[in-house]
């Protein structure tokens, strides 16, 4: 009973000393609480404020006001309702490639750095030669023959394309740690591998493996956004991507009343990427086992 | 003098001989170029025809449901992709290689009887005019702006530009491109986007005249100022960095210390080796530019081979899509290629090390 009641006053310790260093960083704490707000909006605001199912004529196309805080679309539907309705899609696939990328990319660079020789050579030939590659063509090609539907295969494929340039990142990181003191130092006391990579290694790399795979999911973003402009992947209902190509459809070229209908979701684009990564700057003061110590 | 004593061991030798070819700097560049487009070349052939429910059966089906006969359409298809069908998986993927190797790329699925090869020789040179004079700009822009960052640096210049650059370079080209479109074409009607689309009016005749140089840059001019927009930010913020680093050399001090003048330690001494580090990020720019032009030249329905592969992948045209894949691949890494040489060449040091033997 005791032990249960230390631990959880530990978590909650910890807890209290991550957002103590999180509201160290200005930029960083409002790019941390943007990012939350992002995601409950996607996930839980379609229940509080569903689609719309039925045009407004009288509405169509109109500016800002206080009914359409971010004015209406062809139809007359609200733009604000549409983006948030047109979030959870984007924050899936950010989400997921970010994670499956992140952890073949750590997995495969540091198992790269550790066996060394031969084999660390043919991975990193193979590695650079990946990068070469124009990827973003690779990815129309083969999003239009697999015939992509749902957010989960996406997300795999853009992992895919994506994880070597974390895998060359982690190795040089890996091998550079493994030259520090500390890390000799427990070698020579034989810690054992395991000790050594878990409470050695991961929590000095932790900060650079979550900034990487930020900036993965920024990058999933904006694939995904580009490969629904260009009519590959057409998810049912209406995501950012589905809107900015619908209101290029509807001729905003010629409209610019209907200005409001593709500035809203770049909107939400720009607003989820600028969150993600202010939130990404300061998380280097929350991983940093150095700077931890400190507070 | 040197040469004679690898020459005399490697007689004959044909591990010697592999040694030579691997120990080669330049003849190991090309073998790896060319084993990279084999590489997306293969992917390629695995997802369009070998795999279950591959793209050639679904063209069957679709010409199929469109009136024609299963065999005819079996026929068609298979006349369109120049693959013999009867033939066993292997046989069909090296009639393929071959057929690529002679720069065949069969024939369009949509405006039957237009050979591949053909239409991307036509498209592809608004391409590289496009991305080609993006680059040059903001190559040049790039270095002259980051290196005014770094001699100016900690004043608002530097901030203001400093700032400016991290945006630039965070904002997706395509952003940036819709945009350009919206303030520039429809708020503020500076350009007429419609009037834009295509590389060149029609009945302008491709010559060497004013007229048609005109017509040629009023079509490109927004897409081009995109594309120095999404790419200048990159380039200023590692000019920046890399003459702060030149900046602080012993060569510059002492430079400086024999009283030399200022434009002339600006331009032999840290100008040229901060540079240098430059043209390696060419190679990946290209890359990307390449990667970024199928979404503008969508967007602004500049006739080149992006916009031709986005349109390739909404008709579902498979012939041309496989074929620009490959030309598009194929270009990146020579320019790769070329730019590592280059770099040899400009640095003595890399190019001591790379020679290796």
């Amino acid at each position: 009973m005791q032990q249960s009641i230390d631990a959880v006053a530990r978590a909650w310790r910890e807890t209290v000393k991550t957002f103590k260093l999180l509201s160290r960083n200005k930029m960083g704490l409002f790019g941390f609480l943007m990012t939350v707000a992002i995601v409950f909006l996607a996930f839980f605001g379609p229940i509080i404020w569903p689609p719309e199912t039925s045009a407004n004529v009288q509405d169509i196309n109109a500016g800002v006001s206080q009914h359409h805080w971010l004015g209406a679309d062809f139809q007359g539907q609200d733009n604000l309702r549409k983006v948030i309705n047109g979030g959870k899609d984007m924050v899936t696939v950010a989400f997921l490639t970010g994670l499956i990328a992140t952890l073949f990319g750590v997995a495969i660079g540091s198992f790269s750095a550790f066996v060394g020789g031969a084999v660390d050579g043919v991975l990193m030939e193979l590695v650079n030669m990946w990068l070469t590659i124009p990827r973003f063509p690779l990815l129309v090609v083969l999003a239009t023959v697999l015939k992509l539907g749902d957010p989960v295969t996406f997300s795999l494929l853009i992992a895919f394309l994506d994880w070597p340039s974390l895998s060359r990142q982690v190795r040089s990181q890996v091998l550079s740690l493994k030259k520090r003191d500390f890390i000799e130092a427990a070698t020579m006391l034989d810690l054992g591998t395991r000790n050594i990579i878990f409470s050695e290694l991961v929590p000095n790399m932790m900060s650079f493996i979550v900034i990487s795979m930020i900036g993965t999911m920024t990058h999933a973003i904006y694939q995904q956004v580009g490969l629904v402009f260009l009519g590959i992947v057409p998810y049912s209902g209406s995501n950012w991507g589905v809107m900015i190509t619908a209101a290029m459809n509807r001729g905003v070229l010629y409209n610019p009343q209907a200005m409001w209908s593709i500035l809203a979701p770049m909107g939400a684009i720009v607003l989820f990427q600028l969150a993600l990564v202010s939130f990404a700057r300061s998380l280097d003061e929350v991983f940093n086992p150095r700077l931890r110590t400190s507070v | 003098m040197a040469l004679v004593p690898t020459m005399r061991t490697s007689n004959l030798n044909l591990w010697a001989l592999f040694d030579k070819i691997t120990g080669n700097f330049l003849l190991r560049r090309i073998v790896k170029a060319l084993f990279t487009i084999w590489v997306v070349t293969s992917i390629t052939f695995f997802v369009v025809r070998a795999m279950p429910g591959n793209a050639v059966d679904i063209m069957i089906q679709d010409l199929t449901a469109a009136g024609v006969s299963p065999d005819d359409a079996r026929n068609q298809a298979a006349a369109l992709m120049n693959i013999n069908f009867d033939e066993p998986a292997y046989l069909q993927y090296l009639d393929y290689l071959g057929n690529i190797a002679r720069g065949d790329f069969g024939n369009a699925y949509r405006s039957r009887g237009l050979k591949v090869a053909d239409i991307i020789a036509q498209i592809l040179p608004w391409t590289v005019f496009s991305v080609g004079l993006s680059l040059l700009i903001t190559f040049t822009l790039g270095i002259v702006l980051g290196a005014i960052m770094a001699y100016m640096r900690d004043t608002w210049i530097d901030h203001l530009l400093s700032n400016l650059a991290a945006t630039l370079d965070a904002v997706s080209p395509a952003l940036i491109g819709l945009l350009a479109i919206l303030f520039l074409g429809v708020l503020w009607k500076i350009v007429p986007i419609p009037e834009m689309r295509g590389a060149m009016s029609p009945g302008i005749q491709p010559e060497f005249s004013l007229e048609f140089f005109a017509d040629i840059f009023g079509h490109v001019r927004v897409l081009l100022l995109v594309y120095v927009l999404s790419f200048i930010g990159s380039w200023m913020l590692v000019m920046k960095s890399s003459t702060i680093s030149t900046l602080g050399e012993d060569y510059v001090t002492v430079a400086r210390a024999r009283g030399l003048p200022d434009t002339r330690i600006l331009t032999a001494y840290v100008g040229r080796n901060a540079t240098l580090p430059l043209f390696t990020r060419l190679a990946i720019v290209i890359g990307v530019s390449m990667g970024g032009s199928i979404l503008l030249e969508t967007l602004f329905t500049y006739r080149g081979i992006g916009y031709q592969l986005a349109r390739a992948s909404y008709d579902r045209d498979y012939p041309i899509m496989q074929g620009i894949i490959i030309v598009i691949t194929a270009a990146v890494v020579f320019a790769n290629l070329i730019a590592d040489l280059l770099y040899g060449w400009l640095d003595p040091r890399i190019r001591i090390v790379g020679g290796g033997n």
